[in-house]
Parts: C-alpha cells; structure tokens; sequence
C-alpha cells in the first residue's frame, strides 16, 4: 500500500519547496530511517524462520550421508602422538587465550586456531566416540580405500580395517577378498537377527500377556471369593492354559536357541588403525562399509537405507541408535486418539454456541472465555490432566473395573488416554474457534432457503450449513493435530516415557491398549538431547528427529492454511 | 452470520406444518428435538469441562489456605498409678498412649477410651526413677535417670498384628543395651539429655549440686562381628549458668543449658567426651518456663514467662564464620499470659504451645504462623505431646486430666510469610528467599518460597520480550504499511508458520546449539547488537545516494527483501571480526575477561540464550496480531495524511500508530502471556536453578518448569503437590486475565473501525 520507504516524497518535496534533499539531515528528516529499520526488523525475523528451518536440516540429515574417513597422525605440541581413523564432524575457528585455558600448549602468537570435533568411534577401546582436535596439529592425512566402518549392535561404530572373515571358526577370506566374503554373510546374519526378533517380540511377547491375563483371571476368581476348592473347573482350566502356553514357550525358545546358535557362527577380525586387532562377532554388527571406496549412488543407496531405517527401526542404545518407528507410531496413535474426541465436541459447542445459544451478553462471554482458553500454558493442562484424569478417574476405573490388577495401577497411571483427553481439552479451543467462524460465514440466506422449503432446524444443520462448513472444521482439526502433534510439556505428565516396552496397538485383543505408555517424537527430542548419556554421540539423531517433527508440523500448517483460502474464495462466489 | 431470529423461525416452522396425520413429518420433528438436546448437552457439557479446569485447579490449592482445625475425641483423667508423671507419648497410628511416672511404671492406655491397656514396670529395683528423656522420638528410645546416678535405656514398641483383618496394636517395653542401668554419675540425675548418633551414645545430666556429668559411651564391631563397648570416663564440670534444662543436639555437636529463672542460654560447642567449649551464654530476656527441640534438631523454641515464645538455632557470623547462637523469629501468643508447656511434632517444624490460662495454640516454624487456638481447660496445661503423625496430640493440664484431641493440620507450612517473603530457614546464616522442595533427608526443612520462581519467570518473560517487541512490532507496521502485497503474501504465512513450530524444537536448538555457539561467540552478539541497527540506516542512505536506475530496479514495497543480504552479510561480518576483537580487547576469552573485570559470571544456559529462544517463540504471536491491527486502519485515514503532504512516516506516527496502538499492545499483551506459560525453552536453555538476580548471564527456573520438573515425584495431596497446583493456577490466572483483556481491547478497537 500507499509508497515505499520515502524517496518519492523526498523529490516531490524537492520541486515543491525546493529544499536540500541531498544531505544526512534531510535524509534523516524524511523518517526514512526508520523506515529501513522496520524493514530490517521483517526481515530479520524472515531470516530467522529460515535459518531455523535449515539449521535443522542441515544437522540432521548428514546423519544419514556417509561421511569420508580420514586416516592421520595427531601431534599435539607436549603431548602423546597418535594415529586416528576418523570422520570430520564440525570445524570452528576457536582464539588461542580459550585454547590455552583448556590446557593446551598452543602459540599465542597465532590468534585464531582451527578446531575439529572427529568422530573416531571404537568407544570400547579409546573411551569416547568425539575427540576436539587442532587441525594444525592433525597431519599426514589420508583417505585410505579399505578403511571400513561397522555399525555395531553396542559400543557405537567400530573404525578399522579388515582383515579376515571367519566361519565357524575358520578363516574364509582375508585380505583383498575377505570384503566380497563379508557382504552376503552380513546379509545372512541380519536375516537370522530378523527372525530372532520376530519370535521374541510377536511370539514370546504375545505369550507373556496371555500368561498376564490368566494371573489376572485367576486373582479375578480369587476376589470374588473362588478357591481351587470351591470352583476346581474355573481353575482347572486357567491351570491347563497355563501348562500349554509354557509348553508353546518352550517350544520356541529351542527354537530361538538354535538360530541363535547359527547367528553365532560368523566373525570378522578386524585391525584397529593403531594396530591392534579385534575379533568382532558378526551378530553384533548391524551394517558394515567402506565410505572412501564409495560412489555419489552408493552413497545415496546408503542415504535411502539409513533413512528408512530412521523411520521404520526400534531405537538401539539407550536411544542414541537405530530408529525412532515407536516414537512416530506413539505420535501418531496419540493425535488420531485425540481427533476422535476432540472433533464431535468441538463441533457441539461450535453448533451450541452459534446456532442454539441465544446471542446475548453471557454467550459473548462464554465465546471470549473459550478463545483464551488456548492461551493457558499448556502445562496447566497437563496438571489437570494428571490430577483429574489420572489420580481421580483413573483410580475410580481401577477400583471399579481392574480391582484384580491392583495394587499396579492399569488406569490410575499415566498413559496414552489420558495424553489423548488432555491435549483433546488443550486443542478443544482451537476446532472450537475455527468452527464457529465456519459458521459465521455461511450466509443467513442459504440457511433461511433451507428453512421455506420446510426443512427442520436439524436438517438445515446436517444437510446444508455443515457440509458448507466443513473445510472450517477441516481447518480446526488440523491446526488442533499441529498443535498436538508438538506439544510436549503436558504430555511429560499424563503418559509419555523415553522407552515403551510395547505399543499402543498389538496383535494382542483387545489390540488397542488405552492403559499403555507411549513415546513421543517432541519428548524423544528433549530426552536424547539432555538426558542422554552419550549427549554427543546422540545429536544428530536429535537434529534429524527435530527435522521430521517440523516437516511434518509445517506440511500439517500449510495444509491447513491452503484449505482456508481454498475456502475463502468457494464463499466469495457464493456470497456474488 | 445467525441472528437470535433465526432458532425461533426454526422452532415455530415444523411445528405450523405438522399436523396429526402427516406420519413421516412426525419422526423429523422428534429428530429435531432430539439434534436440539444433543447439541445442547455436548456444548455445555464441553464448556463445563473446560470451566472445570479452573475449578479443579481451584479445588486442589484451596487446602493450603484452610486453617487447622482440632477436634476432641475424649477427656479423662491420666491412666495409671497415682505419682508425677515423667513421660507421655502417643504411637503412630493414634490408639494407643503411654505414660511414664515416677514409681517406675509404664502404663499404655486406649486413646479412645481411656482404659489402661497394660502396665509394665521398669526394672529398677531399689533404685527410684528421677527423669525420663528421649533419646530417638522416631524409635521410641528413652532414657531413665534414676537416684544412684545411673542410667536405663529402654524403647516403648507397638507390633501392629491384623488376626480377622483387623488392626490390633500390641504395646511393650524393650531395652535395646540390656535392662541392666549403665552407671554414669555419681549422685542422683535431675536432668538429663541423651542422644545417639551412629554407634556413639551420649549422656548429658545435671545432678542437684548444679554440676554436669557428660559421658560416651560407643560401640565398636571387628572384623570377626565381634561388639565391644567402650565408654569414657565420666566428665564433671560446673556450667556457666545454672543447669535446669539440658538439650543436646542429635548429632552430639552443640549442647544448650538453660537457666530458668535468669533466662539465660549457655551455647555449649561439643568434642566427644572432651569438656564441652562455651560459646556465648544469650539472654533470653525474661525467664524461661519451658525449652524444647524442634524436630530435625536443629531448632530450639524457648517459652518465657513475658508471653513470648521464640526460636534459635545456631549459625555464623559473616566473613569468619564464627558461630553463634541466634534468635530467629519470635511468635505472637497471647498477651502477657505465661507459656506454661511446648509440644513439638515429631516430623515437622510445628509445635503447640499450652498457657497457664488453658489455652493450647499450633505453630508452625517456618512459616511463623499460628494455625489454631483453643481454650482447652480453665487452668493451666502442663504437657503438650502429639503422635509421630501429628494427627493425636494429648493435652494434659496441671490436675492430671488428659484431653485426646484429634489434630488436623495438613499444610502449615504455607502462609503469606512464607511463599513470598525472606524467610530464615536452620543451617542459614540469614533470611532469604529460597525454593528447596525436597531433599535425600525427611528431617528436612521444605523451603517453599515462590519469590524466586516469579522471579525466574517474569525475568524469562522479560528478556524475551525485550527481543521480541522490536522485531515483531516494526515488522509488523513495515509489513502492514509498506510491504508491497505480493511480498506479503509470502512473508505473512512463513512468519505464521513459526509460530507453529514447537517450542521444544525450539528449547532444545536454544539449549544445544544456540547456548554453545554464544558461549563461544558472545562478542560477535554483541557486535551484532551493536551494529546491525546502525548499519540498516546507513545502508538506507548510501541506497538513497545510489544511480536512479539502479534504485528504480527494487520496486517500492520490497525494501525488506533488498535488506536479507544485507543482514546477513552484516551479521557475518560481526561474528568474523569477533575473533580477532575478542583475541585483542579481551585477552582471547571473553568470559575470563568479564569475570575478572566486571565481576559478571557466565553460566552457558543464560538469560540471554532464553531470552532470544523465547523471543523467537512469541514474534510470531504478536507479529501476527499486531499487523492484523495496524493493516486494518481504515485506508482513507491514511491516504488523507499522504494528501496533505505528509511523509509516509509522518502519516505512521501521527495517523496509523495512534490509530492502531491498543491492538499493538493487546498483542503485546498475548505475547507476554505466551513467554510467561512457555515451558519447554525454559526447561532445555536454562540450568533451572531458582536464582533471584535479573542478571543477563545468569539462569532462572520458572513456575511452568518448575511444574514440569517436580510434578511427576510429588506425592498427591501434600503440600508440594498443592504448592505446584498454586504455581499452575497462578499461571492459569495470569494469562487468562492478560488474554481477556487484550481480547476486550481488541475487541473495542474493531468496533472502532467498523465506525470509522
């Protein structure tokens, strides 16, 4: 609108008063000034909202590339030389008075020294994964093609050379071709770690909660005054399904037992770039290769694959490794929960509030309350969350329904249904909101139209105004899912934990288990990132886990954003 | 939009169509009213649910503020032989009761009825019982002095058996060093103090010359499991005052002898069985009736005969650290009548004070507060004893009656006092403000000031806005003002987009990005602070000095975008030169330098790392509101300034800002509601150490994370618990008064608007 920042007003001041317009003072006269600085102040905020979006992204995805190893002597000045085979993780220029705070025996003469954080992995050996280096001091590099990196089941990554493969005990390649050995072996091993899991998980696990709720069945008779003695057949019976769930337990686990044995049979020997030499069993690596022998497509295989992995695989190591599919898949359960709830009453209050309340002073109120609900913190909710749905009802549940559980809670503790309801009341504001401006823009005409063809009030509502405003509610639901979806601090309260022994949904009826715990992709982060023990080595998976958390919010927000203009323009022509 | 006609036209029109006969229309009509009541009950079914938020919160605070209340479960006259009484004491679960006297004879008694349950005397002999002391309340341990000089330990145990599922309580006597009395002085035992610490037993006694007798007695186990007891040879030694109380502290550092009549303290420094040193003797000010240890033995509370009764504990003097013996707070009882007895709970620092007109008043330490008072009897009270749980105390008055009183006092702790004010907690050498909710110790003093936690977070809050207010509102009235309509288009929505990006993505960049890269940076912030809002000016006028062509090829209303390079080339010019600035003017390291010459000390997780993490978090929220606001002036306003040849920036300050300000404060408003709530940023970008300075480089914890933190250990129902409902509902308050009246402001303005 109206003209830019003060250049034109400035010539036509010229021509009519013919005042200097050439100097610092007329320039700052004009108020032009201050306008730049408001424009500074957009665009900083502009540049803002894009380096968040990038730093994200740019910490988080080389996770998945990977990174050339760089073979070195280290040889800082006053200190034990030594010989690394690492990746290269940040650099940053770093003054010569921090350095020497720090102990190191640096030239003060030379202001500004470059640092390198490496990545030299092999934990089980040197300690820690990171080391701070001087680039200076770090020499006679390399990058050999041979050096190999092993992702490892613990420890983190293992850097070295191979050197021979082994089965069952004897050497089956070494040196030039022990690599084209290793390769379909890792692949058979992997196989054999596959099936492993999937008795442990799905069999075993589904045979523990059947043997859970025959305990729980049999102290379910017991309450209600049952004693072997009185009631032999009740059970009788839970004792014979008892004794087949142990045979069937048995069963599988000669059955794990054996594959566990073949898992066992293979191994590397590997040597350390400092030359020591190290037997890895092949069940304990998980992936293995050489990044300097790499091409750009291998690379972009290995990329493919560690992202999917990312997104599909169970966390490893204290959640520093592996995936984050529980976290996505405790997210994901938990807003779909929510929306179910949420959706029904929101529209409820929305329809009461606009078409049956009487448009008086009290409803004003009771409208401007609601919008300023969704300004309470949201750990308000999450206390209430936990004091009432938690402590009260949960409790209540526990003694009327699950009394044979107790004195363990099934109810009466934090879980995925009480995460659900609280952030249903928290995002309740929101779908409410959007609603009822759905309904306000739907034109009377269309309504009372609806009404002289003899309709009634309901099925004007059902038939004609809620079709019209369901993008509205659309919007809501959606904006209630982004808010969701990133909430964090309630949720520390009401159910979420940094490692769930099982998910929300199983094989086991009645499949969906309100009751559980659940992860949460915003908790993962805050987790991993302060309380992880191996803060460092976990990082970027942090930044990765933080980058799919934003995606997916920012595609849920522009979603909703183009709905709302989509239906801007629909009433636009209905309005004509 | 609907009017209030409407409902009615459609309520009246069914009904005019439907007659009897038409047989479909009657269903329709049913399901009308049925569509009415469901959408009734869910709406305000919803709106209740919210509503009940408030109540809830409301509901679980209101106990804090509820007063004590005590009840009387029954009154009789003391059980058992006919002799002084030495000791009383009430078990755990408040049935039974037991009493000591002087003929040497232990009775427990029913609580509820008085009845004497059973008696037991102690095995003395020919020896005749003086006194009797406690030596571990939470034991049960006691100790006996007796007329030759020597000393009997023994423990009174309450078995808790359930036979048919019903609690049945077993009283007994035990003597856990053998029922043989240990010999400790020569004449026979007054007074008497004893204590036990580890394996080493202590014994303090006054004998009726005036002197004190201290030995030690420790137990020692080798490596073969075998025990030996060792004991010291006794000490005798006449005290600085006359000895008629004696309170030893339980880890047998400091001994107190009291003089009645003088009222006056003797502060005695302890070293095993070395002759206690003298550390200062205190005037109490006028004499003293009763003396008594506060649980968690740190506290004495002394009553006088003036009326006042008051509180000392040990603690040092400034820079040297010499201790001393201070008087900490004094406590309000009834005007000139003579404190007769004192009760002291036995997990808390409350006690119960008894005058010799009969009246019985609960205290509580810390807070300072008086919580009840009652007139008991119509003479004076002579003992005060309350159950482990505080939920029994025995009044007994000076004729021998015993009153049985059901106490409850659940949340003394919390008075005005004490959530706001300095307060001066044990092991403190003086008053301050302090939030220590829990400890490794249930001795433990909780210290619940909010003082620093609002401190905290008005202090988050206000570096965040100190960010945020510049970069959103010039936004804001740059966009809104001058940005040319395709630009906006583009800038409004990604603007919008961060508000929607969580905030603990946001906290946790703050907390492992940001707080390390200004730590290592801070000059080239401040260089950045420093220069980037001198440079956009300049750089404003050397673009207005600039060839006409090349100005004319940015069209109006794009200037923010010519800007971004600028910036950012600005910006990395700053933190480039920062290296060398700070290897110059600051020896290399900042931080060091600023700690020795300003005195400023740097934590990483500051003031500054919050302020821009929080800052980041509200721009979005007031931009937005804030260029809604200022875009909505009506234009003719405007474009009538710009005709009468004012500048653009003219027609800003004096037509558009006046215009459009209540909305730019209403979303300045909603912005500070949203830093004082925010949760996750504070809790990843701060230490959460509860500080009281408004230092930049220092932390904070803030009531939210406090909230986050401590909610899930706090045990439902207790103080802490409804302490952490306080802060929720604080927030709570807070922030839907400052959005209800921003929502009203704006609301105004936009009727303003629509008149204009």
């Amino acid at each position: 609108m109206t003209t830019s920042s003060g250049q034109p007003s400035a010539s036509t001041s010229r021509s009519l008063v013919g005042r200097d317009t050439e100097s610092v003072r007329a320039y700052v006269s004009s108020g032009a000034p201050y306008v730049w600085l408001t424009a500074a102040a957009i665009s900083v905020a502009f540049i803002i909202t894009l380096a968040l979006l990038v730093l994200t992204a740019a910490r988080g995805l080389p996770h998945f590339w990977p990174a050339d190893l760089v073979e070195a002597r280290y040889a800082p000045v006053g200190d034990e030389e030594v010989t690394v085979l690492a990746e290269i993780r940040s650099t940053e220029e770093v003054t010569s008075g921090r350095l020497k705070n720090a102990g190191l025996k640096v030239d003060e003469a030379q202001p500004l020294y470059e640092r390198l954080l490496i990545k030299v992995a092999n934990r089980d050996l040197l300690g820690a994964d990171f080391r701070p280096v001087l680039s200076d001091w770090l020499v006679d590099r390399s990058y050999p093609e041979d050096a190999v990196v092993l992702e490892r089941m613990e420890w983190g990554n293992f850097h070295g050379f191979l050197h021979e493969v082994k089965s069952a005990g004897s050497v089956v390649g070494s040196g030039a071709q022990a690599w084209s050995k290793y390769e379909p072996l890792q692949d058979r091993a992997n196989q054999l770690r596959r099936e492993i899991e999937e008795i442990e998980k799905r069999d075993i696990g589904a045979i523990n909660y059947r043997l859970e709720q025959l305990r729980l069945d049999e102290r379910r008779l017991q309450i209600d005054g049952k004693t072997p003695a009185t009631h032999p057949a009740a059970f009788a019976k839970i004792e014979e399904r008892r004794t087949v769930e142990h045979a069937e337990y048995e069963q599988l686990r000669v059955e794990l037992d054996t594959i566990r044995k073949e898992l066992e049979r293979d191994a590397l020997l590997m040597k350390t770039v400092d030359g020591r030499d190290v037997e890895i069993p092949l069940s304990h690596v998980v992936r293995g290769y050489r990044p300097n022998a790499m091409n750009v497509f291998d690379k972009l295989r290995y990329f493919g694959a560690k992202v999917w992995e990312f997104v599909s695989d169970d966390p490893r190591e204290a959640n520093t490794e592996g995936g984050i599919f529980p976290a996505i898949f405790g997210t994901v359960m938990m807003v779909m929960i929510m929306s179910v709830v949420v959706m029904p009453f929101g529209v409820l209050a929305a329809l009461y509030l606009r078409e049956y309340a009487k448009q008086g002073a009290v409803t004003q109120v009771v409208r401007i309350a609601v919008n300023n609900l969704a300004g309470v913190p949201s750990i308000v909710y999450g206390m209430f969350g936990l004091g009432f749905f938690v402590y009260f009802v949960g409790t209540s549940i526990d003694k009327a329904l699950y009394a044979e559980a107790l004195p363990s809670p099934t109810f009466g503790t934090p879980g995925i249904l009480w995460s659900s309801l609280t952030l249903a009341l928290l995002t309740l504001p929101v779908v409410i909101v959007a609603t009822e401006e759905g309904l306000a823009r739907i034109p009377r005409s269309i309504r009372e139209a609806s009404l002289a063809l003899g309709a009634t009030k309901a099925e004007t509502l059902w038939r004609v105004v809620l079709p019209m405003a369901s993008p509205a509610m659309m919007t809501g639901l959606i904006l209630a899912i982004a808010r969701a979806a990133g909430e964090v601090a309630p949720l520390m309260l009401v159910g979420v934990v940094k490692l769930a022994p099982s998910l929300p949904l199983d094989g086991n009826a009645p499949f969906l288990h309100l009751e559980r715990k659940f992860m949460h992709l915003g908790f993962h982060i805050y987790d991993v990132g302060f309380q992880s023990p191996n803060v460092e080595a976990a990082r970027p998976l942090v930044y990765a886990t933080a980058f799919l958390l934003v995606l997916v919010i920012i595609a849920l927000n522009l979603t909703a954003i183009g709905i709302r203009n989509r239906l801007r323009e629909r009433y636009k022509a209905l309005e004509n | 939009m609907s009017t209030a006609q409407t409902p009615a036209t459609a309520a009246e029109l069914p009904r005019a169509i439907t007659s009897k006969r038409a047989v479909g229309l009657q269903s329709r009509y049913i399901k009308d009213r049925l569509a009415r009541y469901v959408v009734l009950v869910g709406g305000l079914g919803v709106i209740g649910a919210l509503l009940l938020i408030f109540v809830y919160l409301a509901q679980e605070v209101a106990p804090l503020f509820q007063g004590a209340h005590v009840e009387k479960r029954k009154t009789f006259a003391l059980p058992g032989a006919a002799g002084r009484t030495l000791y009383l004491s009430a078990e755990e679960q408040g049935e039974i009761g037991m009493r000591a006297a002087d003929d040497g004879g232990v009775t427990f008694f029913d609580l509820n009825t008085g009845d004497v349950r059973a008696t037991q005397m102690l095995p003395l002999g020919e020896r005749k019982l003086l006194s009797v002391a406690s030596l571990s309340s939470e034991r049960g341990m006691l100790a006996a002095g007796l007329d030759d000089g020597s000393v009997l330990v023994f423990s009174h145990e309450y078995k808790v058996t359930y036979p048919d599922d019903k609690r049945l309580i077993t009283p007994g006597l035990g003597y856990p060093r053998g029922p043989t009395p240990m010999a400790f002085a020569s004449g026979p035992i007054t007074e008497l103090a004893v204590r036990e610490e580890g394996d080493t037993l202590m014994l303090v006694g006054a004998d009726a010359t005036g002197t004190l007798n201290l030995k030690v007695f420790a137990k020692q186990t080798d490596l073969f499991g075998e025990t030996t007891f060792t004991e010291s040879p006794a000490l005798r030694f006449t005290p600085d005052v006359k000895p008629d109380v004696l309170l030893l502290e339980p880890t047998l550092h400091w001994l107190y002898v009291i003089d009645r009549a003088a009222g006056k303290i003797a502060f005695y420094e302890l070293d095993g069985a070395e002759k206690p040193e003298l550390v200062e003797v205190k005037q109490a000010g006028a004499s003293i009736t009763s003396a008594r240890y506060l649980a968690g033995g740190i506290s004495i509370v002394l009553a006088q005969a003036d009326g006042k009764v008051t509180q000392w504990f040990p603690a040092r003097h400034g820079e040297e650290g010499t201790w001393y013996l201070a008087r900490v707070r004094e406590f309000s009882v009834h005007e000139g009548s003579k404190v007769t007895a004192i009760g002291p709970e036995q997990r808390r620092r409350g006690f119960a004070v008894g005058d010799e007109s009969g009246h019985v008043s609960l205290y509580y330490a810390t807070s300072g507060n008086r919580v009840y008072d009652e007139k008991m009897f119509d003479q004076a009270i002579e003992r005060i004893v309350f159950n482990p749980r505080a939920r029994v105390m025995l009044v007994q008055a000076v004729d021998g009656t015993l009153r049985v009183n059901e106490v409850h006092n659940e949340h003394p702790e919390v008075s005005f006092s004490s959530l706001w004010q300095k307060t001066w907690y044990e092991s403190y050498d003086e008053p301050a403000y302090l939030y220590q909710s829990s400890s490794a110790s249930s001795d433990f003093e909780p210290k619940f000031s909010l003082t620093p936690l609002m401190v905290g977070t008005l202090k988050g809050a206000f570096y965040a806005m100190i960010f945020a207010i510049p970069i959103a509102v010039l936004g804001a009235i740059f966009t809104a003002n001058f940005m040319s309509p395709e630009m906006r288009q583009i800038v409004k929505p990604s603007v919008e987009v961060l508000a929607a990006l969580p905030s603990v993505i946001l906290g946790f960049l703050a907390g492992l990005w940001l707080a390390p890269f200004v730590e290592t940076n801070l000059p080239g912030v401040f260089l950045t602070l420093l220069f980037l809002p001198v440079s956009i000016p300049l750089f404003g006028y050397l673009w207005s000095r600039m060839p006409r062509a090349l100005r004319l090829r940015v069209p109006a209303g794009w200037e923010a975008a010519l800007l971004i390079p600028v910036i950012a080339f600005v910006v990395w010019a700053c933190f480039a030169a920062a290296k060398p600035v700070e290897a110059l003017a600051f020896g290399g390291n900042m931080q060091t330098w600023m700690d020795h010459t300003l005195g400023i000390g740097y934590i990483q997780r500051n003031s500054l790392v919050v302020g821009i993490a929080m800052g980041i978090a509200v721009i979005p929220v007031i931009f937005s509101i804030a260029e809604d606001a200022i875009f909505s002036v009506p234009k003719h306003l405007s474009l009538g300034s710009l005709a009468l040849g004012a500048t653009p920036w003219q027609t800003l300050i004096g037509v558009v800002l006046p215009t459009a300000s209540p909305g730019i404060f209403s979303a300045i408003m909603i912005g500070l509601g949203r830093a004082v709530g925010e949760t996750m940023i504070v809790l990843m970008a701060t230490g959460n150490t509860a500080v009281m300075d408004f230092g930049l480089f220092s932390g904070m914890r803030t009531l939210a994370a406090n909230v986050a933190v401590e909610m899930p250990e706090s045990e439902v129902g207790s103080t802490h618990f409804r302490l952490l409902f306080l802060a929720g509902l604080t927030l709570f308050l807070f922030t839907f008064v400052l959005n209800t009246f921003a929502e009203t402001v704006r609301s105004r303005l936009r009727r303003k608007y629509s008149s204009l």
